[in-house]
């Protein structure tokens, strides 16, 4: 009998602590386990009692590089609660808050994190000694999302400015205009980014995901949508729970889900890339093509190039809606709340992140249930290791670790955000 | 011209060493002496410190020794210790941004850096004593050195 065991005690370059065991027996791979073991932090737990009002400054605390998506969820979550829809320009505010977001992450997670596995590196740092335009052009790319953030939400870590019904304050067409002319050098150094992610080694490897997203009728989803799937699934935010459960494993703190007909299912950029690819404008088609993509990508190694579309798309909405822009009379509107339920789903950097509240009408949250896209992803991911792992067994061990750890970063996940709430039974003997 | 960066964030307690130490240097209003605050971005950092010749950082730290501890360090002499640094890769801490400025050439001529150990860095949380006093230590050790 010839067994291998690799195990990574702590996970580098993901967000959160994790940790990996593989059990290979007589060349097969018996056990993957990627355990979380990131304390469950209890949001679902003290949010009752809490003023709805109050969720999404909450909720954003889940996570420093996703705290709009957290908020997003949350006011829209709560606004269906009380049968209001927010439109026009604080609408595009929201959206063009998001594009903010997502530049940051993914232009972290692409230069910072994932890059240097491609390249060989240890780490950004040794990478930037020998690739150093390509990271100083990363690190600005990154700084420019940072100022969306700041000029929108009031602050470029834990914004403060987005509030259920719109924002607290509105920023002046002047202030975004401000952003213009680093926006269109951020354009064009945006789909250079994509060429160069392009022209990294991918291992050939592709699974057949069911991809789970949004799906709006005429733009790349990030706030609203219809939740989708390439196999059958389109339903409300409110059907959610109907067709896909949380489930608690042995090996993380962090609950798991599944599709109740089907399994396991991808979430992220290339599920909103294959389920929304003819939403991209015509030159961000042509820039994911020039990088080798095709309408649909099921390597998930290249997920780093879907990611840098995403960027470049984020950078060419942005410039449109601050063009586009027009001073809105109020900040906010009004959202008087009433006993209902609420829920919404909005596409956070790393995937669908939905939010489910019960409110009564004086605004006290009775439930919450919150679904982060990388405890959603946890199945997926560990498919994806065995996949990874049955077809490299003639690499050595730390080789091999290095794939499985490389797998692992396919997915940017967000330990923090999928370790937010665990349910505790104690039984006392 | 030298440049003094606190680093920081001011509502999350001994984490507002960074700013304050900032502020109590730039009441001196000393000739030369430019003062900024700023969260930890690499690429607005090396914008802030470029072209500059001597430039002093002022950030908060993990506690190691004590709270208050103050830590000065000569960035050209050798790295930050790891121990000292961001617990986020999302956050990109102090020693990580100056390394990838080291890697791309973009570090000042002279880049000191004081670390102030902290105790407490939760939301809202006060400033602690110990911390309290070490950033008035600072601020002198800065504008002393600053000349």
């Amino acid at each position: 009998m010839v067994e291998r065991r690799i195990v990574v005690e702590a996970l580098a370059r993901v967000e959160g602590e994790g940790a990996l065991k593989v059990r290979i027996k007589d060349g097969a791979v018996e056990q993957v386990e990627l355990n979380i073991f990131e304390p469950p932090r209890f949001f679902e737990g003290f949010l009752p009692g809490r003023d709805f009002r109050e969720a999404p400054d909450i909720t954003s605390r889940i996570c420093g590089i996703c705290p709009i998506a957290y908020q997003m969820s949350a006011v829209h979550a709560m606004e269906a609660a009380c049968r209001v829809s927010v439109t026009g320009p604080l609408r595009d505010l929201r959206r063009l808050l998001y594009c903010g977001e997502w530049i940051e992450s993914h232009v972290l997670h692409i230069h910072m994190l994932h890059a240097p596995d491609f390249l060989g590196y240890e780490s950004a740092i040794d990478m930037a000694r020998d690739h150093g335009p390509a990271v100083q052009r990363g690190l600005r790319l990154k700084k420019i999302g940072n100022s969306i953030v700041s000029t929108i939400g009031g602050r470029e870590v834990h914004p403060i400015n987005a509030r259920v019904g719109g924002f607290y304050r509105a920023p002046s067409r002047r202030e975004l205009l401000g952003l213009r002319d680093e926006l269109l050098w951020a354009r064009d150094a945006a789909r250079e980014a994509v060429l160069w992610t392009g022209t990294l080694p991918f291992p050939e490897f592709e699974q057949d995901y069911e991809f789970v997203a949004l799906r709006h009728e005429h733009e790349y989803p990030m706030n609203e949508g219809r939740i989708v799937s390439n196999r059958g699934l389109d339903v409300a935010a409110s059907e959610f729970e109907d067709h896909v459960e949380e489930i608690h494993v042995a090996h993380s703190t962090a609950l798991q889900a599944r599709i109740k007909a089907r399994g396991a299912y991808l979430l992220g950029p290339l599920a909103r890339y294959a389920l929304n690819f003819n939403r991209l404008p015509a030159d961000v088609q042509e820039a994911a093509k020039a990088a080798g993509l095709g309408p649909v990508c099921r390597n998930p190694f290249r997920s780093i190039t879907v990611r840098a579309v995403e960027v470049l798309y984020a950078f060419e909405e942005a410039l449109r809606l601050i063009e586009a822009y027009r001073e809105p009379e109020e900040p906010a509107i009004v959202v008087e709340p009433r006993t209902a339920r609420g829920t919404w789903a909005t596409e956070a950097p790393r995937g669908m992140l939905y939010h489910r509240y019960d409110i009564d009408t004086d605004g006290t949250i009775k439930t919450a249930r919150i679904m982060p896209p990388t405890s959603q992803n946890q199945p997926s991911i560990e498919s994806d290791l065995k996949g990874v792992i049955a077809a490299n067994l003639d690499l050595d061990d730390a080789a091999l670790q290095a794939r499985c750890e490389q797998t692992i970063r396919n997915y940017d996940p967000c330990i923090s955000c999928a370790t937010h709430f665990l349910k505790l039974d104690i039984e006392r003997a | 011209m030298s440049l003094v960066i606190g680093i920081g964030n001011e509502t999350r307690g001994d984490d507002a060493a960074g700013p304050l130490v900032a502020r109590r240097v730039a009441e001196a209003a000393r000739p030369g002496l430019r003062v900024i605050e700023a969260v930890c971005e690499p690429a607005a950092l090396m914008d802030a410190w470029a072209g500059e010749a001597r430039v002093f950082v002022a950030d908060a730290c993990a506690p190691l020794v004590q709270s208050g501890h103050i830590h000065r360090f000569d960035a050209h002499a050798a790295r930050l210790p790891e121990a000292l640094g961001a617990v986020s890769s999302h956050g990109i801490g102090l020693g990580m941004a100056i390394e990838l400025a080291r890697a791309l050439n973009a570090l000042p001529r002279e880049l000191i850096v004081f670390a102030i150990e902290g105790a407490d860095f939760a939301p809202g949380a006060a400033l602690s004593p110990p911390v309290a006093a070490a950033i008035e230590d600072v601020a002198r050790r800065i504008l002393a050195e600053a000349g």
